[in-house]
C-alpha cells in the first residue's frame, strides 16, 4: 500500500472521530510543529493551540469528503500550522523573519478560507442559540448537540411525555431558524 | 405563499418533523415519493425544506465539531501525561521570590488580622456574654441563621419525602464552599473554615450530603484539603477543569461559584491586583461580589482553568476580595508528599470547559462545587 493510500485511510478514520488515530497524528507530527513555533517567538501553549486548530482544519476537510491531500499528511500539517502561526504573529504584532528548516510546503489558503467560513457559521449558530432563551436553548442542545433521546429529555425537563417534549423542541427550532437566518443573511 | 399558508405553526411543525425523518432516512419509499411530490408542487414548502435542511446540517456539524474537539482534548491530556506535549512551567526565579514574600508575609500576619474578616458564616447561637456594642450585630446574625436553619430543616424534610438519600448534619453553624480536585473525593476549601468545624459535611448542587474529613490544612495560604469518606459517594472521572500553575494577568475576566446561601451562587469580575492583602504574593486581589459562605470557592478564568480560591475580603473597603493563588494547591500537595503522604491525589488537568460559553461552563462546573457545612 502506498503512503498516500495509508494516509487516506487515516483521514477516513479521523472523519469518524477515532481517538487512536487522533493520538497517532499527534505523536507523529506534534514535535515538529512545537519545534517550529518555539523557534519562532511562540511558547508551548501556543503550539498546542495551533496544532489543535490544524487538526480541526484536517477534520473539516476529511468530513467534507475531500480526502486527497496531494501531499504527505506531515507536509500538509506543517503548511497549515505555518500559515496559522504567521497569521497569529501578525495579529500579535510579533512578526519576525521565520526561522525554519527548509521544509516543503503546499498551498493551504483555500482550505483555511473554508475553515474560517465554518468558524463564522459556528459563531452565528452560537449567537442564535444564545438568543432563543431557556428552556429552548438547553432543549435543543440536549437533542442536537448532546444527542440525548426524547424520553431522556422529557424526564430531564419535566415534560409529561416524549411527544410534548418533541412539540416543544420543534417550536424552539422554528425560533432558532428565524434567528439563525436573520444573522446569516446579514453576514453574507 | 401559495397553496398552503405556512403561518400556521402546527403545519410548520409537521413539516419539520417530516424533514428530519427524511434526512435521517426514516421514511418509507412511499412517504419519500409523497414528500418529494409536495416539494415540487409548492415552492413555499420547498423553501422551508431547504432552510430546515441547512439548519439541521449546521446543527449536526456543530455537534460533530464539538465531539471532535473533545477527542482532541482527551488525546492532548494523555500525551501531556506521557510528556510528549509540554506545558508552560513555573520558572525557578519565581520560586525564590515566592519564598521571600512568604517569609515577609508571616511577619505581616499579626498586623493584618484586625483589617479583614474571614468569610465564614458564623452563627453564634448563645453568645450572651458579648459586649453591648457588638451585641446587636451578633444577635441579627443569629436570627438570620435560625430562620435559615428552619428552612434547611424544611428543605431536608422535603428531600426525605422525595426518597432521596440524605444524611442531615444537625444544625450546621458554619458554611463555606469547596470544589473537587480529585474525583476520588478530595475537595479544596479554606483552612479557616474547616479549622472551626468539628464535624464536616459537604453537599453538592443536587442536594446530596456526604460526610468528610480534613486531610491537610495550611494556615499560611489558608488552604485545606478534605476527603469525602462516605460509601454513597461515587468517584467522578474526568473533572472538566485544570488547576493553573502560572500567574494570572491583571484585568483577566474571572468567575466564581459558591454557597453564600443554601443555593449555589454565580459571580463574575476580574483580577484587580497581582498580590493579596499587604502585598502577599501567594494571593490575588479580585473584584467580585462575595459574601460569608463564599470562602473556599473556586475562581476560574474564561478558559475554565481554576486560578484561585476565595479566602477573605476587606471589611473596610468595598469590593476588595482576596483569593489564594491556585499554584498553592500544587505546593501544598508537594509539601505533603515530602512529608510521607500516601493519598496519591492527582490534580485534574482537563480543558473540557475551554471554548464553551459561560452558561455551559457553569452548568458543567456546578456539579463539582460543594457546600461545606459543619458545627
Amino acid at each position: 500500500m502506498s503512503n498516500f493510500e495509508q494516509e487516506r485511510q487515516l483521514l477516513e478514520a479521523l472523519a469518524l472521530n477515532d481517538g487512536l488515530v487522533i493520538e497517532g497524528i499527534y505523536r507523529d507530527n506534534y514535535p515538529m510543529v512545537q519545534a517550529f513555533i518555539l523557534n519562532n517567538n511562540g511558547n508551548s501553549d501556543e503550539a498546542r493551540d495551533i496544532f489543535q486548530e490544524a487538526m480541526i482544519v484536517i477534520y473539516e476537510k476529511a468530513v467534507s469528503g475531500s480526502l486527497e491531500l496531494n501531499c504527505l499528511l506531515k507536509t500538509y500539517i506543517y503548511s497549515v500550522c505555518r500559515r496559522l502561526w504567521l497569521k497569529r504573529l501578525q495579529q500579535l504584532n510579533r512578526y519576525t523573519n521565520l526561522i525554519e528548516n527548509v521544509e516543503e510546503t503546499v498551498a493551504v489558503e483555500e482550505d483555511l478560507e473554508i475553515h474560517e467560513k465554518n468558524n463564522a457559521d459556528f459563531v452565528i449558530m452560537e449567537n442564535a442559540m444564545g438568543k432563543i432563551g431557556e428552556p429552548c436553548k438547553s432543549l435543543l442542545d440536549a437533542y442536537y448537540i448532546q444527542k440525548k433521546n426524547m424520553q431522556e429529555i422529557a424526564v430531564d425537563f419535566g415534560y409529561t411525555n416524549a411527544d410534548n417534549a418533541k412539540t416543544q423542541k420543534y417550536k424552539c427550532l422554528i425560533r432558532l431558524k428565524k434567528l439563525f437566518f436573520a444573522q446569516y443573511k446579514n453576514g453574507q | 405563499m401559495h397553496n398552503i399558508k405556512m403561518d400556521n405553526k402546527m403545519d410548520e411543525i409537521l413539516l419539520i418533523e417530516a424533514v428530519e425523518r427524511y434526512l435521517k432516512g426514516e421514511m418509507s419509499a412511499n412517504e419519500i415519493a409523497f414528500f418529494e411530490e409536495i416539494r415540487k408542487k409548492d415552492p413555499a414548502v420547498d423553501q422551508l425544506v431547504v432552510e430546515h435542511t441547512y439548519l439541521y446540517h449546521q446543527l449536526e456539524k456543530q455537534a460533530n465539531s464539538k465531539a471532535f474537539k473533545h477527542s482532541l482534548y482527551e488525546a492532548e491530556n494523555r500525551l501531556t501525561e506521557e510528556g510528549i506535549i509540554t506545558k508552560a512551567k513555573l520558572s525557578g526565579k519565581a520560586k525564590v521570590v515566592f519564598l521571600w514574600k512568604k517569609y515577609k508575609r508571616s511577619i505581616a500576619v499579626a498586623a493584618s488580622i484586625a483589617g479583614f474578616v474571614s468569610i465564614v458564616t458564623t452563627a453564634l447561637i448563645s453568645s450572651y456574654n458579648n459586649k453591648a456594642g457588638k451585641n446587636s450585630i451578633i444577635y441579627l446574625m443569629g436570627q438570620i441563621k435560625k430562620t435559615e436553619k428552619k428552612i434547611d430543616q424544611l428543605d431536608n424534610k422535603i428531600k426525605a419525602n422525595s426518597n432521596q438519600r440524605i444524611q442531615t448534619p444537625s444544625n450546621p453553624d458554619y458554611r463555606a464552599t469547596g470544589f473537587l480536585i480529585d474525583g476520588k473525593g478530595y475537595i479544596v476549601t479554606s483552612a479557616h473554615v474547616v479549622n472551626r468545624m468539628k464535624s464536616i459535611y459537604v453537599e453538592n448542587s443536587k442536594g446530596e450530603y456526604f460526610s468528610a474529613q480534613t486531610v491537610y490544612t495550611d494556615p499560611e495560604t489558608d488552604l485545606a484539603v478534605l476527603k469525602i469518606n462516605d460509601s454513597a459517594y461515587k468517584t467522578v472521572y474526568n473533572l472538566p477543569y485544570s488547576i493553573n500553575k502560572s500567574n494570572s494577568n491583571l484585568g483577566e475576566q474571572i468567575f466564581t461559584l459558591g454557597y453564600p446561601r443554601n443555593e449555589i451562587v454565580y459571580g463574575e469580575g476580574y483580577v484587580s491586583a497581582k498580590t493579596g492583602n499587604e502585598g502577599d504574593s501567594t494571593a490575588y486581589q479580585v473584584s467580585v461580589s462575595v459574601n460569608p459562605g463564599n470562602s473556599g470557592g473556586p475562581v476560574l478564568n474564561k478558559k475554565g482553568e481554576i486560578i484561585g480560591i476565595i479566602t477573605s475580603k476587606n471589611s473596610s473597603a468595598d469590593g476588595v476580595v482576596f483569593a489564594a493563588k491556585s499554584k498553592n494547591i500544587y505546593k501544598l500537595l508537594e509539601a505533603f508528599k515530602k512529608a510521607g503522604d500516601t493519598t496519591n491525589i492527582k490534580l485534574p488537568n482537563n480543558v473540557g470547559l475551554k471554548g464553551l460559553d459561560r452558561e455551559q461552563q457553569v452548568k458543567k462546573m456546578e456539579d463539582f462545587v460543594f457546600m461545606v457545612v459543619g458545627n
